[in-house]
């Protein structure tokens, strides 16, 4: 009889869990790209043998400048992954603008005209992929697969299938290795990637805006039911990391000299694992700038770092894959542990 | 005149009446207690009340004026917030901005992080709570601290309804206590607050008035005051047994297959249960008691953490997976039939065979043409609606659905069916056929888990009964020593009347 006498267990009151723990954790989470950096110059200084030349001025450049296109497209692509969302046709708006700011100069616009042209064209596909997924309510993934195609097949037709050339303006200095004047130090298109990482992460930080885009990235329905207008955000998310793209394409044209409608074919693969390594979630809510641009680097890096060693490209094929996944295993053991 | 009145407001989903025209009044600076068994409407009229959903038919009237919201962002702007047993929170974000989310402070866009911090200081004055500051992670918080953000957060939308559904369900007895201690703060501010529980210890503490519903209808109202805890449970079982669940009696079998001792796991603390071969065992008790994590455990979906469990006899380990569970002879039927139980997009008969391919197939090679007309043969015995063992399960109305997951474990026959709330949201049609199924089973020697919410089901089917409340499983009785109202206080109370044997 006593036994049936099963009544409530009554918790003493016992001290919460506080978050202390959670925030060391979360420190030091930031901080492994960073030392995934640090780790991957170092090993190249090693293995190269001539440390003094992998770390010289010049070659720091050279890495700098390789890594422009990555670094700008990379920004646009944090905010759409913050958000929760995804965009699999940067490689294909790059070309497109990359063209468009070829045809720009060749039919004689100003090439501040073209650039601005090209941008703006990145800006608006942003906007077109927003209205795709929010209104015909199609997810990022096919909605961004299918802007590939069509982005890539119109900066074929718009090139007629073959390269534009363009004659040689300003453009071209954009992301050269020694710039123009000297005493720039980097090319343009690296301070520019500079200011404008600097400015998006002030805007993700401290920007109506950029706590709306965490808080779409983390829980959408929380987000709605505070009165959040959760579709017209994402065409603003959208249509800011178009901008980004389509800059990217003007870097392209300059490295290339040229408008290139094959060019740059999986490059959102690479801004995505810069992303990725630099500590965000393909699921939203978190990410930062800085760290999607230590990833970008990481990645220069290891390509240069491959090129230094005489190793052939599908070395870097392989170390790069098991880069991504080793970043995303060590974010996700870090989760589980917090 | 009640600063809202609910007249008249009915909802059906599909043939299912959830709300059958509930009249409620709700005052300013009153706790109102809506009370009633799984499935009585109390949900539907809260998301009625906050507009995730649209009533059919009736009207509302906020402080005089019509009110029908036509999106969650609407109520809020009629100062209604609902707060759920599932927290909306975003976990990524600062106390203060889940706080503020939608109406941040701002100076031409740019955040005013002084200024957050500042009006999240002035609702966290009235709240206190020690691991809250405005710049505290979300993620970093208890479950107790993180419903305290999203009550602040409902005031600070200058909320003056404010609706919670189950608030205590996860709670420790030392937070439900802060909690009350927060809700007589709102009731002294002038503000409504709606409150849903099934603990009546719980709703006599905070509350000043209740409503009664069953099956979608206001049955009573009144001040708490005068009326007994006797009255409230007789109210809410008040229907009488339907001829469906006529009692019936299985020869007993004294033949022990399955013994459960001291099971620990996630959700439960103790659990102790005879299981006998060819007997109904029913497990009665509230949503979110632990029945199901119980019956998750055993079947090796989620870890036990101590206790035993032996099967003829023998010990088994307390980690092994659902395959491993599979082979031993145990079968499981979930609550959550589109989530996990079947495979929506695949054919009936990929369902069916699922845990069983061995019956037609050889060396990992389906005989598709055997599968189908394995399927088939079921879909007779269980007089599933479709010709065409290929359509997919999909297409079926829900009890069919639940036919074809019942036909799964029946092609897998094993010796131990655990099912989990097998008839919930299924035609009357569709319950029978179930009935028959188990039946069947049963008079084959099998035992049967059978875990539901719904008493005339319990009372119709079982042997034995226990029941489950805030995770300790009660001694299994023979049917015929429990009464609606006894099952119904353990449930809520966990104390058991009159139980000298």
């Amino acid at each position: 009889m006593a036994k049936a006498e099963a009544s409530i267990q009554q918790e003493p009151p016992v001290a919460k869990k506080t978050g202390v723990k959670g925030h060391a954790s979360s420190l030091l989470g930031r901080l492994v790209p960073f030392f995934g950096l640090i780790f991957v110059i170092a090993i190249f200084a090693i293995l190269t043998r001539a440390p003094g030349q992998y770390l010289s001025p010049v070659n720091l450049r050279i890495v700098l400048s390789q890594t422009v296109i990555v670094a700008i497209g990379a920004i646009g692509m944090t905010v759409i992954i913050i958000s929760g969302g995804i965009d699999l046709s940067v490689g294909s708006v790059v070309a497109l603008t990359g063209v468009v700011t070829a045809l720009g100069v060749a039919n004689g616009w100003s090439p501040s005209l073209s650039i601005l042209a090209a941008v703006a064209l990145g800006g608006f596909i942003g906007l077109v992929d927003a209205l795709i997924i929010t209104r015909l309510r199609v997810v990022p993934f096919i909605a961004t697969l299918g802007m590939m195609g069509i982005a890539r097949g119109t900066a074929k037709w718009l090139g007629k299938e073959q390269t534009v050339n363009a004659p040689n303006t300003w453009i071209n200095g954009l992301a050269v290795t020694f710039p123009n004047p000297p005493w720039l130090i980097v090319p343009p298109g690296v301070w520019t990637a500079l200011i404008l990482a600097v400015l998006i992460a002030l805007v993700l930080r401290n920007t109506v805006f950029g706590r709306r885009v965490f808080a779409i990235g983390s829980n959408e329905s929380a987000a709605r039911a505070c009165g959040i207008n959760t579709d017209r955000l994402k065409l603003w998310i959208y249509g800011i990391a178009g901008l980004f793209f389509g800059l990217a394409g003007v870097m392209q044209m300059s490295r290339l000299t040229q408008g290139d409608p094959t060019v740059a074919v999986g490059i959102e693969l690479d801004m995505i694992a810069a992303v990725v390594i630099g500590g965000a979630s393909l699921n939203g809510g978190e990410g930062t700038i800085l760290g999607s641009m230590i990833g970008a680097l990481i990645m220069a890096f290891l390509r240069n770092g491959c090129q230094q060693m005489g190793w052939p490209s599908y070395y870097q094929e392989i170390i790069i894959g098991t880069i991504i996944v080793l970043a995303v295993a060590i974010d996700r053991q870090r989760h589980k542990l917090s | 005149m009640a600063f809202v009145e609910i007249s008249n407001i009915a909802k059906r989903f599909g043939a299912t009446v959830a709300l059958d025209h509930v009249n409620i009044q709700l005052q300013k600076g009153e706790v109102h207690a809506l009370i009633g068994e799984n499935g009585a409407g109390k949900s539907t009229l809260m998301n009625i009340l906050a507009g995730h959903i649209k009533p059919d038919s009736g009207t509302i009237s906020l402080d005089g004026k019509p009110y029908i919201p036509s999106n969650p962002t609407d109520a809020r702007r009629h100062g209604i917030a609902l707060i759920h047993q599932e927290l909306s929170l975003c976990h990524h974000l600062t106390v203060a901005e889940n706080i503020l989310l939608g109406m941040e402070s701002s100076v031409a866009g740019w955040i005013d992080h002084r200024e957050m911090r500042r009006r999240t200081l002035e609702v966290l004055k009235t709240f206190p709570h020690p691991d809250i500051t405005p710049e505290s992670r979300v993620s970093d918080l208890s479950i107790a601290a993180r419903q305290v953000v999203e009550i602040c957060r409902a005031v600070a939308s200058k909320a003056n309804i404010i609706l919670m559904d189950e608030p205590t369900s996860s709670l420790q007895r030392y937070d439900v206590d802060q909690l009350f201690s927060l809700i007589r703060k709102l009731k002294h501010e002038g503000l409504c607050v709606v409150y849903i529980s099934h603990f009546l210890e719980e709703i006599r503490e905070i509350a000043d008035r209740y409503t009664v519903l069953r099956d979608g209808k206001s049955i009573s109202t009144g001040t708490l005051d005068s009326v007994t805890n006797d009255q409230i449970v007789a109210q809410m079982v008040g229907r009488s047994v339907e001829s469906l669940y006529q009692p019936h009696q299985h020869p007993t079998s004294r033949d022990v297959l399955l013994q459960v001792r001291d099971l620990q796991c996630p959700g439960v603390k103790n659990a102790s249960f005879d299981l006998h071969r060819g007997e109904v065992l029913g497990i009665a008790g509230l949503m979110g008691a632990g029945r199901t994590e119980m019956i998750r455990a055993l079947f090796g979906l989620s870890p036990i953490k101590s206790g035993s469990i032996l099967l003829n006899g023998k010990p088994l380990s307390l980690k092994d997976s659902p395959a491993t569970r599979i082979s031993q002879g145990f079968g499981y039927l979930s609550e959550d039939r589109g989530g996990e139980g079947l495979g929506l997009s695949l054919s009936i008969a990929d369902n069916i065979t699922a845990t069983r391919y061995s019956t037609c197939s050889q060396f990992g090679w389906i005989d598709l043409g055997k599968q189908q007309s394995q399927a088939m043969d079921w879909v007779r015995t269980l007089a599933i609606k479709t010709n065409n063992a290929l359509q997919p399960v999909r297409s079926l109305s829900g009890g069919n659905q639940q036919k074809v997951a019942l036909a799964r474990l029946m092609h897998q026959d094993i010796d131990i069916l655990l099912l989990d709330e097998p008839t919930k949201g299924i035609d009357i049609g569709s319950k029978v056929q179930i009935y028959e199924a188990v039946e069947r089973c049963v008079s084959a020697g099998k035992a049967v888990l059978l875990v539901s919410s719904y008493l005339p089901e319990l009372f119709g089917k079982c042997d034995r009964l226990a029941v489950m409340c805030r995770g300790v499983l009660s001694q299994v009785r023979p049917i015929e020593e429990w009464t609606p109202e006894s099952v119904l206080e353990m449930a809520i109370g966990g104390i058991q009347k009159g139980s000298d044997q």
